[in-house]
């Protein structure tokens, strides 16, 4: 067996010339990747803890924006009253990732990258709009969440790349998001379909903004163009809601495994947009 | 294969070993240290039976590197009893007989712990959730939640007294 080596940089650019070499890894928290090492399915010679990156943990506003580090737990944005305030539909995503214990672990950067198209912190990502800094050894780039995941398992981040921190948009007054999926039994499984709803209102309670973002119904999260578009320009009406539902479910592409049927899938991922949209509707005040 | 040397506090003590960088904290807990209560129930962290917690935080000690914890602190299930004095969560589970086979019960009663730490007045629906990621294939998990219940209540009286 070859020799493992552990390492934890401090700095970014440290971690990305430590990431450069083809049989490392990047460890979060850690619930994928130790998983996936024991069953043999990846088998690095380095693993570059980024936790002690100051900037991959952790909750900061800057400008009145909020700027999540990659590597941040998922207990520790359920914590954080003013990103759940400002975004419940991102957290709730994260909060559903495993147990109590992998939300002690489990963060938003590892949820993307590990690629799954079943990931339930991503379509609420997705959905906010929200932009990955990546760092490597060429230097920083700022690339949408939508553009990480090319495939199941696969990125299009490049050797040595990684994610350090996602950056929200700023808020404005009457705006919220929701995130719904559905899973087989109460707790503790895999979505058989996701999605994340992010909402603008202005004064009058009329959508200005509306982008919808759906999982586990495709090879990747996808971002549903027409499905936002169909929101647009009124109050969350019937009409509004129903065509949002057919543009959510004509996007759809999924696999039937023991979970569900392609069929079922693609019904189940309209009515948790058109919930998805009510709930976040109402929390933004409408 | 060099070994990482790991300082770290465990139950409050200084606790030194050494670790291969792919070695799990369970493994470190049970093989280096020989603090064998933090079971291997399935080693993928579905099953809840290592827990532990590490900067106050509940982990699965299966899905930790031994080297990540350098400099942090461990809390074990041996910890958990002050002197000969069981602490409430484990007097409870024995009053309810909350375990057959006792393999889940270490990780069972640091969950809990865990729990009542944070919330300590949980609904039964938040103590479900919350115990969730710890399987137990005897009990039927109802026993478990009584004990938990009234290990709650019984803090909450000794608080207020």
């Amino acid at each position: 067996m070859p020799e493992l080596a552990y390492l934890a940089p401090s700095s970014p650019e440290e971690a990305a010339r430590a990431l450069a070499s083809a049989g490392s890894r990047p460890l979060s928290g850690g619930t994928d990747l130790l998983v996936q090492l024991r069953a043999g399915r990846v088998k690095p010679d380095t693993i570059v803890d980024l936790k002690k990156i100051a900037g991959a943990m952790g909750i900061r506003e800057e400008k009145g924006s909020f700027v999540i580090g990659a590597a941040t737990s998922g207990a520790v944005l359920g914590e954080h009253a003013g990103l759940v305030r400002a975004w419940p539909g991102i957290v709730e995503g994260a909060n559903l990732i495993g147990s109590t214990q992998v939300q002690g672990r489990a963060s938003l950067g590892g949820n993307l990258c590990n690629g799954s198209p079943a990931a339930d912190g991503v379509p609420a990502l997705i959905a906010a709009r929200a932009t990955c800094v990546i760092v490597g050894p060429n230097g920083r780039r700022e690339a949408p969440v939508e553009s990480i995941v090319t495939g199941p398992g696969k990125t299009s981040l490049t050797q040595g790349e990684f994610v350090l921190e996602f950056r929200l948009p700023a808020r404005p007054a009457r705006a919220s998001d929701a995130y719904l999926r559905l899973i087989p039994r109460t707790e503790m499984d895999i979505a058989v379909a996701g999605v994340g709803v992010n909402l603008v209102l202005d004064a009058g309670g009329m959508i200005t903004h509306a982008h919808v973002a759906i999982g586990a119904v495709a090879p990747t999260a996808l971002l549903v163009a027409d499905a936002g578009a169909a929101l647009i320009g009124g109050k969350l009406d019937e009409a509004r809601l129903s065509a949002m539902e057919a543009a959510v479910r004509a996007a759809c592409k999924p696999i039937s495994d023991k979970r569900g049927t392609a069929e079922y899938r693609t019904k189940i991922a309209g009515v948790l947009a058109r919930r998805a949209a009510l709930i976040a509707y109402d929390r933004a005040g409408a | 294969m060099s070994k990482i040397h790991i300082t770290t506090t465990v139950n409050g003590d200084p606790a030194e070993f050494l670790a291969s960088p792919g070695m799990t904290l369970l493994d470190a807990l049970r093989d280096e240290l020989g603090l064998t209560g933090a079971k291997e129930g399935c080693g993928s962290g579905d099953c809840g039976a290592c827990s532990v917690m590490l900067d106050g935080r509940l982990v699965c000690s299966c899905l930790v590197l031994a080297p990540e914890v350098e400099g942090c602190r461990v809390e074990t299930i041996e910890g958990m009893a002050q002197g000969g004095q069981l602490h409430p969560l484990q007097q409870k589970f024995l009053e309810h007989a909350a375990l057959q086979c006792g393999f889940c019960t270490p990780g069972l009663l640091v969950a809990a712990k865990a729990l009542l730490d944070a919330h300590p007045d949980p609904t039964e629906v938040e103590a479900r959730y919350w115990l969730a990621g710890n399987l137990c294939r005897c009990t039927g998990y109802d026993k478990i939640i009584r004990a938990v219940m009234d290990a709650a209540a019984e803090l909450r009286q000794e608080r207020a007294a």
